[in-house]
Order: C-alpha cells, then structure tokens, then sequence
C-alpha cells in the first residue's frame, strides 16, 4: 500500500497527494488522486448519515430518543451559530452554511481517521471559496442598485473619482484567494506535522501523539471550519444588509 | 564540485527559512489578541463565551499572513519551482 492514503506508511516523511490513474479528458491528462478517494469517502458517510437521520426522523417523537436528541442538539446549534451573524437574513443562508460546516468539519478531522484531510488540497478549498465568492457577489448585485454600488467600488474618494476603484477591485478578488488560502494552509500545516512526527519519530511515536492529533485535526479544524463560515456569512450579510438604507 | 542546481537548491532551502519567519508577526498579533481578551474577561466575567468567541476568530484571520509564510517555504522544499 504505496498510496500514501495512510499517512503513517512506509519510513519516510509523506504528505504529498498521490495520483492513483490518469485518463485523457479533451487532450488533457486529468489524474485521480487520494483526495478525490478521501474527499468520496467523506462524502459517503455524511451521505450514510443523513440517509439515516432521514429514515429515523419519519417516525420523531415528541420526546425525543437518543438518535434524536443528537441530531436536534446538531440542528439547534448550527441554526443558532447562523442566527446569531447574520439575524434576520439567516432563513436564506442556514441550508448553505450548514451543509458546508458539517463537510469541512468532517473532512479536516478526516485526518484522525488515516485519511489525508482533502482540505489540504489546494483544489477543494479554492472550490469553496469561489463559492463564497459568487454568493457574495450574486447577492451584492440582487440587494443593492448599481449605482451603490459603484459608490461603494470607490468607497473613501466621491464617486466621480474613481482613483481607488481598482484598489478595491483588487481587495475584491482577495477574499476568495485569503479564504482559501487560510484553510489550506491551517490543514496543511497540521497534516505535515503529522507527518513529521510519525516520519522522523517513527521509533518514538507511540502514544503522545494522540495530544497533538487532538491539536491539529480537532481544535484547529474546527476553528478553521467556524472561521470559514463565519467569514461566509459576515461577508454575504454585509451585502444583504444595504438594502435596508 | 557544486553545480548550479545545487546552488538553487541550498538557496531554497535558505528562502524556506527566511520565509518562515513570517511567523513573527502573527505570533505578537495573537498574543496582543489574547492579552486584551483577557483583560475583558478579567472585567466582565460574564462575558466570556463570547470573548472567547471573538478572540478565537480574530486569532484565526490574523493567523493568514504567517500561513502565507508557511505556503512559501513549503512551495521553495517541496514544489521547487527554481529547479
């Protein structure tokens, strides 16, 4: 098993991505790697997880059982975290935030299970923030007139002056990249000191290891994952608030 | 005999070095962070889920500019785009 799906095979320090197959697609060699295998496997046992849910729900009980007690505290949770940004617009963004807090949560602490986090692929996270990117802006050109906008675009100097409008142009095209880039690098930097404990200290490496396991794929996954949708809805709430003035 | 690519390569390795050192600046970020969240929680107790709150997402965003540095360094080992 040279895959490298595990990340404590083999003796030597190992956190790359792995291509498994390639296969022509337009001319184009497209390959298969170990994140597209993690990020399926992820994607599964939520899949399994709801289908469950789902299945145990049709017959919820007005006092709640075991199963459902969790799966109501998860719900409450999630809807009071959205509530509590972005107030009164959170009906439109719940589904949204919930859905992709449950999936970056699962797959940084994938890394627990012997997977290689796929969130420590540059592709995935760049996925998510184009998202985060597309929604603000969709939501920016629904709430407000363009001529706002346009004030905005040239924010400190009047809007017949637009000497700072590619200054805030640049500030734009940022976030998605900062966005991105921040929970890349977070994963990332658990991951390969992960690798470099169990590469180097191989011989060492017996139970402590279980300490910064808990550091780096729970504690900083799960910030990272709240920082990530925080700074979702903060930004899109940002552009649905305008409309009010 | 060191050829040029070994020149590259202990210049990469010296860059990676260089690079981290982005690490200062959010490593004195988050401790102002910390230290003034502390100094609301020690004047009002009960407020202190939501410093806490506040402090870790600040800590986070601030964190960025040091994992730039990190990318860098990791990009000159690893992807060695000189060579």
């Amino acid at each position: 098993m040279d895959h490298g799906i595990l990340l404590a095979s083999g003796n030597d320090i190992d956190f790359m991505i792995h291509g498994l197959f390639s296969y022509k697609l337009f001319g184009h060699e497209v390959w298969i790697t170990t994140s597209h295998v993690c990020i399926l496997i992820v994607m599964l046992v939520l899949m399994g997880f709801s289908f469950v849910v789902k299945h145990k729900m049709k017959n919820a009980t007005e006092i709640p059982g075991k199963f459902q007690n969790v799966v109501e505290l998860l719900v409450e949770t999630l809807d009071g975290m959205v509530k509590g940004t972005m107030g009164k617009n959170a009906g439109k963004l719940v589904d949204y935030i919930s859905t992709i807090f449950i999936f970056i949560l699962m797959c940084n602490i994938s890394g627990l299970f012997g997977l290689r986090p796929p969130t420590a692929d540059y592709g995935t996270t760049l996925a998510l923030g184009l998202i985060t990117f597309f929604m603000i802006h969709i939501a920016q050109f629904k709430y407000q007139k363009p001529k706002q906008i346009w004030k905005d675009m040239c924010s400190p100097l009047p809007p017949w002056l637009p000497i700072w409008f590619p200054i805030n142009l640049i500030s734009e095209v940022a976030v998605p990249i900062s966005l991105s880039l921040r929970l890349f690098a977070n994963v990332l930097s658990g991951t390969v000191m992960m690798a470099l404990v169990y590469g180097l200290l191989s011989k060492f490496a017996i139970i402590w290891p279980a300490a910064l396991h808990v550091y780096f794929d729970l504690f900083s996954g799960a910030i990272q994952t709240y920082v990530f949708c925080m700074l979702t809805m903060t930004y899109v709430n940002q552009q649905m608030e305008t409309e009010t003035e | 005999m060191i050829t040029g690519e070994d020149l590259i390569l202990a210049c990469s390795a010296i860059g990676a070095g260089l690079a981290v050192i982005a690490g200062i600046g959010p490593g004195i970020g988050q401790g102002i962070a910390a230290g003034h969240a502390a100094a609301a929680v020690g004047r009002n107790p009960g407020a202190q889920g939501k410093v806490m709150a506040t402090m870790l997402l600040g800590q986070a965003v601030a964190e960025t500019t040091g994992l730039y540095g990190l990318l860098v360094a990791m990009l000159l080992l690893f992807v060695k785009p000189l060579l």
